[in-house]
């Protein structure tokens, strides 16, 4: 369903304009990893508010739990214990869509309108349009969407676009009591984030810095990161994302490609036609049938034709 | 039909049901595959009564298509080796277009070879891409990387298939006589000794050896 008060920018499959006349302010989630204690209460609050239940697992020796992505559970924290400096650092990240300004998701997306990305910056599945071929999860360079086994429909987390286009924040934010997780306008979460790297930095962690990849445009989740020359450390949180390669040639230089190829073939053959004619074998053959006629000289049909034109 | 008509049997039956079932699953895959290439023919999927089962039924068809062409491929193979005949009849493809023969043809000329390997390289690379590609029952076997490569090779072989077929479909109908042999499994003398003479003659043993 589209929601009427949030305008869009980019819908999948559909080359012509969306309806874009609103202005609206592209909007942030800023996830500071430095305050964050792992307690898991924004996952809570998302399978609340967005009313899914994954399965209760059970402990594989780490906190991670559930411990991945799935339909059911459109945010987990990721746990990750290094040595950073001689020191024990546990490395806590909140994972799920980073609402990419360039979403591979919807690139890759065949499907007119499964996937739409709002003026104010949200990527959101509408599952009614989805038809389950996975190629989203092909697209992300985050490895987000997942499809459901109950219906084949791919899910994720939306930013709470519900919420969000009634002027409230998304469900974690709401929940988070670390005020680790923050949401406003994207200007201004650079500018809170800006802020609290200065204080890391003056504080030891001289890497501290924001994670906001240009390689997809920048993002509408951001974190700031303790050591952000090294987003890897973050269980495997991409150093450089951006949209493979091969997604781009197939989405890309393919298509014109391939219909100049058909057309070709096609266009080919009705122009033969109309101008050579069909290749009949003549019936006065039949009559010497003995032997099989020599090679007609060469050209002479040819010719016979031009005079006839 | 003419009485004076003589006739050469070309294809059996179970021939001719091979070819229009892997005919037909072609059609239905490529119907299916543009609307899944092509935004603007998305709607192609209307065809399959929504666009979930498109979705779900082409990759089935597929399977079914690449079996009965499993089949074929047996059929035919050893017909179709390229000899230095069809290499001439390749560099002499200008004067064919022109309505000429080219050489002492068997069988299948050096087009209907070149055009029999070219659909054989793609229904594999459709097959392997396409279950690689498949959800929700083997994609989740395959790294994301690798998936993305196969839905490239997917498409792209598709796309080159699907021109092969025009062009198969373009030179049976324009070699006139040509879709008989696959729809009543004939053909006549005058055909078969215009396009075919070495073949010709061996079935008709007029000559025998080559
Ligand atoms: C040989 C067995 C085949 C298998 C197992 C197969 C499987 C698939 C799968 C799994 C998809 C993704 C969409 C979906 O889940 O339905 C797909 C897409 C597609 N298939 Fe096939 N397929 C096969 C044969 C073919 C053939 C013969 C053609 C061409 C005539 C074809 C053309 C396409 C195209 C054009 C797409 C869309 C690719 C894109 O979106 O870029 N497929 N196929
Ligand atoms: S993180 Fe993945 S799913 Fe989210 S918007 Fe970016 S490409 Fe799409
Ligand atoms: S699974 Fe659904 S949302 Fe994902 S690419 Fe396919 S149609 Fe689009």
């Amino acid at each position: 369903m589209a929601l009427q008060s949030l305008d869009i920018l980019r819908r999948s499959a559909t080359p012509t304009p969306t309806p874009q006349a609103r202005n609206p302010q592209e909007v942030a989630k800023l996830i500071d990893t430095t305050v964050c204690i792992g307690c898991k209460a924004c996952q809570v609050a998302c399978s609340e508010w967005n009313e899914l239940r994954a399965e209760v697992g059970t402990c594989v020796g780490v906190y991670d739990n559930p411990t991945d992505l799935s339909s059911q559970a459109w945010t987990v924290m990721r746990f990750n214990e290094v040595e950073e400096k001689g020191k024990l650092e546990w490395l806590i990240r909140k994972d799920g869509c980073m609402h990419c300004a360039d979403p591979g998701c919807l690139k890759a997306c065949p499907s007119p309108g499964a996937i739409v990305q709002f003026k104010n910056g949200i990527v959101d599945f509408h599952q009614e349009n989805c038809i389950g071929c996975g190629y989203c999860i092909s697209g992300c360079p985050f490895n987000v969407p997942r499809l459901s086994p109950a219906d084949s429909k791919a899910y994720k987390c939306n930013l709470c676009s519900d919420r969000v286009a009634v002027g409230q924040e998304p469900a974690c934010v709401k929940t988070c009591p670390t005020g680790a997780i923050q949401f406003g306008s994207k200007e201004d979460m650079i500018e809170v984030a800006q802020t609290r790297i200065t204080d890391l930095q003056s504080r030891g962690y001289d890497q501290a810095g924001l994670y906001d990849p240009a390689g997809v445009g920048g993002t509408h989740v951001m974190y700031v990161l303790h050591h952000a020359d090294k987003p890897a450390l973050y269980s495997g949180l991409p150093d450089n994302p951006s949209i493979s390669a091969v997604v781009g040639v197939w989405k890309g230089m393919l298509k014109p490609l391939a219909t100049l190829g058909v057309a070709a073939a096609g266009l080919f053959g009705f122009f033969h036609y109309i101008t050579v004619g069909p290749n009949r074998a003549d019936d006065e053959d039949e009559a010497d049938h003995g032997t099989p006629p020599a090679p007609p000289a060469q050209g002479t049909k040819h010719k016979e034709r031009e005079n006839a034109l | 039909m003419k009485t004076s008509e003589k006739l050469i049997q070309r294809y059996c039956a179970a021939e001719r049901i091979n070819h229009w079932i892997v005919a037909v699953c072609f059609v239905l895959l490529a119907i299916s595959g543009l609307a899944f290439f092509y935004p603007a023919f998305f709607w192609l999927t209307g065809v399959f009564g929504t666009p979930q089962l498109a979705r779900i039924v082409h990759p089935f068809v597929g399977v079914v298509m690449f079996l009965a062409f499993a089949r074929q491929f047996f059929r035919y193979a050893h017909h179709n080796l390229i000899n230095k005949e069809d290499v001439t009849w390749m560099m002499s493809v200008k004067e064919v277009m022109k309505g000429n023969e080219v050489g002492d043809i068997g069988r299948y000329n050096g087009g209907q070879k070149g055009m029999f390997w070219v659909m054989v390289l793609c229904m594999i690379l459709l097959l392997v891409s396409g279950v690689i590609a498949w959800r929700p029952y083997f994609a989740g076997y395959f790294p994301i990387p690798i998936i993305r490569v196969a839905l490239l090779v997917h498409a792209a072989s598709a796309l080159v298939l699907i021109a092969s077929i025009i062009v198969h479909v373009y030179a049976a109908l324009w070699v006139q006589g040509t879709i008989r042999a696959m729809v009543e499994g004939v053909v006549t003398h005058a055909w078969a000794r215009k396009h075919h003479p070495r073949w010709f003659r061996q079935v008709t043993g007029k000559e025998t050896g080559h």
